[in-house]
């Protein structure tokens, strides 16, 4: 996608650069343009695409017997490994609990982020840029050193106030997402005058509320299923944090699954990884939707 | 020099001429006629001490800001960048907290009333329509808080579409109006919940010129109609004189002079006043308080005048009287340094000699004498209309 559109803003400017010189020349240029961008294309796509493909022949062909078969798939579609010699059940619980991350972190971040950074952009440039700096912190910290910060946090979290349960990773996770979900919001709130907007309502009659839920979550929306999509990728993802804590979910189910049945274990993985491509392409086209929807409404004056 | 207006309106012997005259009165009645309903809601602002400093900032945007409005009026705030217009009204609405200073709309207290109970309505410079509704939905907007039914709320916003000319855009949305149109539409919204004052924050300022007189005329005769009590903030002072019932000057935060057009422009107060609206002549002179020398004639002085040996008086270009060379009355040898012409007015800037001050005259181009040029030498003579010292 990135490529696409870079190509397709250089190529009218290229154009123009060149239309002094002779054509023959600049036949030759934009022959040669055409080659660069394959090249770039082709070792872009072999570097991203090799890795899926030999995933996925890995989970046709057995390493040691050489056969070919669908037998990995098929257990994870009926559900049922025993035809491998395999046990599907901490699959199926590390999946269930790592869909539930997903909501609960989901949910928190949302809660936590959009009015937090709705006041701070009404309220003070400075207070937005200091989120901004909090919320990209995850980025720069490595997740061991995280979880070495999180480990007594969940120790004490666990025995005294919650339980043990893997469900309760949402908080860790909702700080991981933070700095994804921050930038996908805050690409929602500078694309509109949230002030002028805010104020506009209130001076109108609406309550603070009102202004929340009627002017600005509908002007954000698009903004916050980006950061829910984005995050969702994330924590299906999410290895490190859940491993070292000692918690259980789908990628660590799945390397579990790997140390006796790798095949299920990697073509599981490719699944995982098939959703989160799907859910960012699906913020792309949704993005794409509403721009063309609002295109087509264009006033013939 | 201080003459910095140069399109200014009250060149043409001001506010004399038929069709302002003619505005005034129509105002005037329309003003009358809607004073008891305007009464009835209440609509009359008073503002009294205002104090604002906003958060990390020394000095403050509004210094001690008094403003009276009669219901059904409209008063223009006018003043140059950074004067505190808008804090002025952003105040008045509620929108930012004032250390000090009382808000009166008919009566009532408003000071420690949220933005969203005063029933007022703000119409911002742009960018103010919600992008997630249609044009009439966003005029339905404050009906649908007020809990008016579906039926009625449509009667209503299109009703007040109809008033701005938008009757047959009510569908669109933000991005498939001009300029001119999504301001139009923020006006209908204001005026669809019928505010007891309504509150225009430089509402033309990002609309091309033509755009901008139309409207603005357009935003004077719905007023007038409705005689909705309005504040419009503007740095335009042509803007300004065009649809106001009263203009305060702003500066430093605070009301330099409020008064109608023509009396701001014949009797201004201060000097800031004197040199913002229309332009003005600073020639130095000695001053008694009511009485000045100028060129050795006696200009008599308004109100508010400085005493002293060594003033300014502040003559307007068209109350001056250039002569050709032969003349024996009292007056200052002057050169002419440029002539333009104004249609039917000449504007004629000269320097003095000796004194070597700038001194612009302004007259009717019949009257302006024959073979006069670029070098020529006059003479010039203030004539005996009150002046401002300073
Ligand atoms: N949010 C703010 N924070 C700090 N200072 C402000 C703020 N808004 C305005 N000011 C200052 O207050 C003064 C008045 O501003 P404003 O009322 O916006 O002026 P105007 O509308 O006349 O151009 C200016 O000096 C401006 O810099
Ligand atoms: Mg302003």
């Amino acid at each position: 996608m990135a490529v696409n559109t870079t190509s397709a803003s250089h190529t009218p400017r290229a154009a123009t650069r060149q239309a002094g010189a002779p054509p023959q020349l600049r036949a030759i240029r934009v022959h040669q343009q055409r080659i660069i961008k394959t090249v770039i294309l082709t070792v872009t796509s072999l570097f991203l695409g090799i890795p899926p493909l030999s995933m996925l022949i890995f989970t046709l062909r057995h390493p040691l017997s050489g056969r070919w078969s669908l037998d990995p798939w098929k257990a994870i579609f009926t559900a049922d490994g025993s035809a491998l010699g395999a046990d599907l059940s901490t699959l199926w619980s590390g999946l269930g609990i790592s869909l539930g991350l997903c909501m609960a972190t989901v949910v928190i971040m949302l809660l936590l982020l959009v009015p937090v950074m709705v006041i701070a952009h009404i309220r003070s440039k400075r207070l937005e840029r200091i989120i901004e700096w909090v919320a990209t912190l995850p980025l720069t910290i490595p997740a061991i050193v995280l979880v070495v910060g999180l480990g007594p946090i969940y120790r004490w979290l666990s025995t005294d106030v919650l339980s043990s349960n893997p469900i309760w990773l949402c908080f860790a996770y909702a700080i991981l997402v933070m700095p994804y979900a921050f930038r996908a919001l805050t690409v929602g709130l500078n694309s509109i005058d949230v002030l002028t907007l805010c104020e506009t309502a209130r001076s109108l009659g609406a309550s603070w509320a009102r202004v929340f839920f009627r002017v600005l979550l509908p002007n954000l929306w698009q903004s916050m299923l980006s950061a829910s999509f984005i995050s969702i990728s994330v924590v299906l993802g999410e290895y490190t944090v859940a491993s070292l804590l000692g918690r259980m979910n789908l990628q660590v189910a799945l390397y579990q699954l790997g140390q006796s049945n790798s095949q299920i274990s990697t073509a599981m993985s490719l699944l995982a990884l098939l959703f989160g491509v799907l859910l960012l392409v699906s913020i792309d086209l949704i993005s794409g939707a509403m721009r063309r929807s609002k295109e087509n409404n264009q006033p013939c004056l | 020099m201080p003459l910095t207006q140069h399109h200014v309106v009250p060149s043409e012997t001001p506010m004399q001429n038929n069709t302002a005259s003619v505005s005034k009165q129509s105002v005037t009645q329309a003003a009358q006629a809607v004073l008891a309903e305007s009464a009835e809601r209440g609509g009359g602002v008073q503002m009294f001490g205002i104090d604002k400093i906003y958060a990390g900032s020394t000095t403050k945007a509004l210094d001690n800001f008094n403003l009276e409005i009669k219901p059904g009026e409209m008063v223009v705030l006018l003043g140059g960048s950074g004067c505190g217009k808008s804090t002025a009204l952003r105040s008045l609405a509620g929108l930012e907290d004032i250390q000090h200073g009382r808000i009166l709309v008919g009566g009532q207290d408003m000071t420690s009333v949220p933005a969203n109970k005063r029933g007022m309505a703000m119409v911002f410079q742009a960018y103010s329509l919600f992008p997630h509704m249609s044009a009439l939905e966003n005029v339905e907007f404050g009906l649908e808080i007020r809990g008016i039914g579906r039926a009625e709320r449509k009667r209503v916003a299109m009703e007040k579409l109809e008033l701005v000319g938008l009757s047959d855009q009510a569908g669109k949305y933000t991005q498939q109006m001009s300029g001119g149109q999504q301001q139009r539409v923020a006006l209908a919204r204001a005026l669809a919940i019928n505010p007891r004052v309504l509150l225009l924050d430089e509402p033309l300022s990002a609309l091309d010129a033509k755009v901008r007189v139309q409207l603005r005329d357009e935003i004077r005769r719905i007023q007038l109609e409705a005689g909705t009590t309005t504040v419009f903030v503007t740095h335009d002072q042509e803007e300004a004189l065009a649809v106001a019932d009263r203009i305060g000057v702003m500066h430093h935060g605070r009301i330099e002079q409020i008064a109608d057009p023509t009396t701001l422009y014949r009797r201004p107060t201060t000097e800031y006043v004197a040199t913002f609206i229309g332009l003005s002549n600073k020639i130095p002179g000695s001053s008694n308080g009511t009485e000045a020398e100028v060129f050795g004639h006696r200009v008599p002085l308004l109100d508010g005048s400085a005493s002293g040996a060594a003033v300014n008086v502040l003559v307007r270009p068209e109350n001056i009287i250039l002569r050709a060379q032969a003349s024996d009355t009292p007056g200052a040898r002057a050169h002419v340094m440029m002539i333009h012409f104004l249609g039917s007015l000449v504007r004629v800037d000269t320097i003095v000699d000796h004194s070597g001050i700038p001194v612009t005259v302004q007259m009717p181009a019949s009257e302006l004498p024959t073979g006069l040029r670029n070098g020529s030498v006059v003479t010039l003579e203030p004539l005996p209309i009150p002046a401002l010292a300073a």
